[in-house]
């Protein structure tokens, strides 16, 4: 029984960073635009563009 | 920069909103319909001031929001936030995709926002700036605050949960006492601050209902949540063993669930209003007595003034043509797709599109009096009508609070005046009551079988927006169509290609490429199916607005358009009712070419299988006469009626409402809006304009007739499983709530008696699924 000592707080503190992480996300604006952020995967801007690149 | 209309704005291959086209990533997108394309292809009026939208903030940045039409992709995205951030002086543009919104910012005072507009009009993106202080960032807090609580309840659910799975298995081992009280305490900890938090929503609520003097299903659950949790304190202060620490968490975290899609659904229909309200010009440019001119904002025009509209700008009042002669965008009061000429005298519509030619208008009506401004208000007064609408759950609601807080309080009194077993036993028995009758069964019954329902309707192509309009449409009798877009597929198809050889085919798609007219667009996409190879693209084209193409292929002058152009007297078109184009190649006979608007594959077959139901069946249209008796007799729909005007059709909707038919609208554009929005249930395919689908129940997608079908089929099921999950959860009452009352039950055995009659429901709702495969 001595290690629920240990085994709750770690448990508790687990559960308790995920939720601080989802808070932290969501007032971050995340959950803002579940839409564009599916679509914007497929969008490729990593490298830096050409002063003209409309074409797709 | 270009500010002037890009030349190719008016090419039909250009990098447009019409990415999607391709049907690369048209997600869903399947009928990009004319109108939108149209508005692309027109400028934007350059005159209209939208500084009046502009934020400033303290360090300066300057930020405006537009709504985007036509964005459906990843690569509409890219295409409008590049496009945007590519204006020298601009900073940022970001796309939100599931409010169809751009904000962007720049830092230099100098700096024309109407050439935002102008670049995304080029890109075949209109935009319409607006003040989000008005549209709702408010809901958007609302929805925000309801996830964290939502987040909030889990995590204590999830939490308290595991403690007691240990404490009711330590029951049966020996887990000592002082370890259950830990466990208590712990779970104390976790459950007290979410309540307090999560709880807020209900109690809230409740408290605003009991000021006023009214009861609703919150005072119920806050009453229950707030006992079970101050009881199973007491309880653990006590070291006693009952503390349902678990039920309360628990308990509030299911019904946040409901609570969060419940207000997501409708915080995304009153972003689509706020839509609708863009759509009106911002300013009108007002023709003095002396000739001068000035802009003026729309509502303070006056009744009576001549008003200037340029080309490619939206009409700002209702009124008359005073001079000029231009064609007309009048999909959005009308729904149609081909465009309507006009001259001196004709009556034009505050949000049309003046398309080719200046106008002066004689304002008739401005403002709030427009028919823009009534369909505005058309739409929301039925909506607020259709909030009437009690659902059964509620209902029961009704009877049911009351009696249930009668109840526990008739309990406590007995048990606390009738007999010798003192306060605390008398409030665990009422707490009983309340935990056993929670209405849970009640609360559940009717989400489970909605949820149940939604997933089959999605798997068919139906988006159910209105979580009670299943109920609703269970309960209709009778069905509207709408003609086009919604019986038709919406866009013009080349019908008599068999009558045109295969080189004067060629010739005109060579010259039709360069107009982006619906009617050219048609010739051309039949061309490219047909397989034939292609001619050297036209050369001196010209394009007379109204009238249609000339240009010269191979050596010869070729001419494309309506009947005056190619010199034929109007009367010699075979069928009047057909849109048509004439071909004069050199100085050859002209070849007529007819398009029309095709049904929905499986049209007929869908309202005859509806028929067979037993609904009675109509068609309302704006559309001309013998087009609409063609369509009413592909489709076998025996009552029609032709050029109906959008408040002609509300005010038919009412009519078969008064006479109590209860009425299903399907259509797509916005002049259906009010009717849909005052039917009984209502359906919009997902090809409509974005009110319409706002004002609907339902959006179905695809370019077939049958998810109607489907739709109706699946909530007359649901309704039958919803009869009989209340009618369950109405028994199991009648036998637990005496066993309850008479002290029979703990707290414990009337959670896992509540958790039964939940699992039964939702068992029972997944009937459906099986139920709708056959």
């Amino acid at each position: 029984m001595d290690m629920l000592i240990i085994l709750i707080p770690v448990a508790l503190l687990l559960g308790g960073l995920g939720l601080a992480a989802f808070l932290w996300a969501l007032r971050s604006g995340q959950f803002d635009d579940l839409d564009g952020a599916a679509m914007r995967i497929l969008v490729d801007d990593d490298t830096p563009k050409k002063a003209d690149d409309s074409d797709s | 920069m270009a500010v002037s209309v890009p030349a190719s704005v008016l090419d039909a291959e250009a990098p447009a909103g019409d990415c999607c086209d391709s049907g690369a990533f048209a997600l869903g997108a399947v009928a990009l319909r004319a109108q939108s394309n149209f508005a692309a292809s027109s400028p934007p009026p350059e005159t209209t001031d939208i500084s009046a939208y502009v934020n400033v903030d303290k360090s300066g940045v300057h930020r405006l929001n537009f709504f985007v039409d036509n964005m459906q992709c990843a690569s509409c995205i890219r295409t409008v936030e590049h496009g945007v951030k590519a204006l020298p002086g601009v900073t940022g543009a970001r796309v939100n995709m599931s409010t169809r919104r751009l904000v962007a910012e720049w830092r230099d005072d100098g700096f024309r926002p109407q050439e935002i507009i102008q670049t995304l009009y080029g890109l075949g993106y209109p935009a319409v700036p607006f003040d989000p202080a008005v549209a709702e960032d408010r809901t958007n807090a609302a929805d925000r605050r309801l996830l964290s609580c939502l987040a909030v309840a889990g995590f204590a659910a999830a939490n308290v949960m595991l403690l007691s799975v240990s404490v009711w298995a330590g029951a049966f081992s020996d887990m000592g006492a002082a370890t259950r009280d830990l466990f208590h305490w712990i779970s104390a900890c976790i459950a007290l601050p979410a309540v307090v938090y999560a709880g807020q929503p209900f109690f809230r609520s409740a408290f605003r209902v009991l000021r006023a003097g009214h009861m609703n299903m919150d005072v119920p659950i806050s009453l229950a949540v707030i006992l079970a949790a101050a009881s199973s304190l007491h309880q653990t202060i006590l070291g006693r063993e009952h503390a349902y620490f678990d039920a309360s968490v628990t308990l509030l975290f299911f019904l946040l669930i409901g609570r969060y899609l419940d207000q997501r659904a409708r915080s995304h229909a009153r972003a689509t209003a706020a839509h609708l309200l863009g759509l009106t010009a911002a300013g009108a440019t007002v023709i003095g007595d002396d000739g001068e001119r000035f802009l003026v904002p729309v509502h303070q025009v006056m009744p009576g003034t001549l008003v200037h509209v340029a080309m490619g700008a939206r009409i700002p009042v209702d009124g008359v043509v005073e001079s000029g002669q231009s064609e007309i965008d009048t999909s959005l009061v009308t729904g149609e797709t081909l465009p309507t000429d006009v001259a001196t005298g004709a009556k034009v519509f505050a949000g049309t599109l003046n398309l080719s030619a200046p106008l002066q208008v004689r304002t008739a009506a401005a403002g709030q009096d427009t028919l823009l401004g009534e369909i505005v208000r058309l739409v929301e007064a039925a909506e607020q009508s259709r909030s009437r609408f009690v659902r059964v759950a509620d209902r029961a609601a009704r009877i049911y609070a009351p009696t249930v807080h009668v109840l526990a309080l008739a309990t406590f009194l007995g048990w606390w005046g009738l007999t010798s077993a003192g306060l605390e036993h008398a409030m665990m028995t009422a707490i009983a009551v309340l935990i056993i009758t929670c209405p849970c069964a009640l609360g559940l019954a009717v989400p489970a079988v909605q949820v149940v329902a939604a997933g089959v309707l999605l798997k068919a192509g139906v988006l159910i927006k209105n979580k009670d309009g299943l109920e609703r449409l269970a309960q209709i009798d009778t069905i509207v169509f709408d003609k086009t877009g919604t019986l038709t597929q919406g866009r013009p198809t080349l019908e008599n290609r068999d009558q045109i050889n295969a080189r004067a085919f060629q010739i005109a798609a060579a010259v039709a490429t360069h107009s982006s007219h619906p009617l050219s667009r048609a010739t051309v996409q039949a061309f490219e199916e047909s397989g034939i190879a292609r001619l050297p693209s036209a050369t001196n084209i010209s394009e007379v607005p109204g009238k249609g193409l000339s240009g010269i292929v191979e050596g010869l002058t070729v001419k494309l358009g309506s009947p005056s152009w190619c010199g034929v007297a109007k009367d010699t078109g075979p069928d009047d009712a057909k849109m048509q184009l004439w071909l004069c190649i050199g100085d050859g006979a002209p070849l007529h070419l007819t398009f029309s608007d095709e049904l929905r594959a499986d049209a007929a077959s869908t309202i005859e299988a509806l028929k067979q139901f037993g609904y009675g069946v109509s068609l309302l249209s704006g559309d001309r006469q013998p087009v609409v008796a063609m369509v009413a007799q592909a489709a076998g729909i025996g009552s029609w009626q032709a050029e109906c005007l959008p408040t002609e059709k509300a005010e038919q909707i009412e009519r078969l409402s008064a006479e109590g038919r209860k009425v299903l609208m399907v259509g797509d554009g916005l002049n259906d809006a009010p009717a849909l929005a005052l039917g009984h249930a209502s359906i919009s395919p997902a090809s409509g304009a974005d009110i319409s689908q706002a004002a609907s129940d339902f959006v179905f997608q695809g370019d077939h007739l049958i998810p109607v079908l489907t739709a109706v089929r699946v909530a007359r099921m649901a309704n039958g499983l919803l009869k009989q999950n209340i009618a369950f959860a109405a028994g199991y009452n009648i036998i637990a709530v005496p066993i309850a009352v008479l002290g029979l039950a703990t707290p414990l055995v009337a959670a896992a008696a509540m958790s039964m009659s939940s699992l039964i429901v939702s068992l029972n709702a997944f009937r459906l699924r099986f139920a709708a495969r056959k």
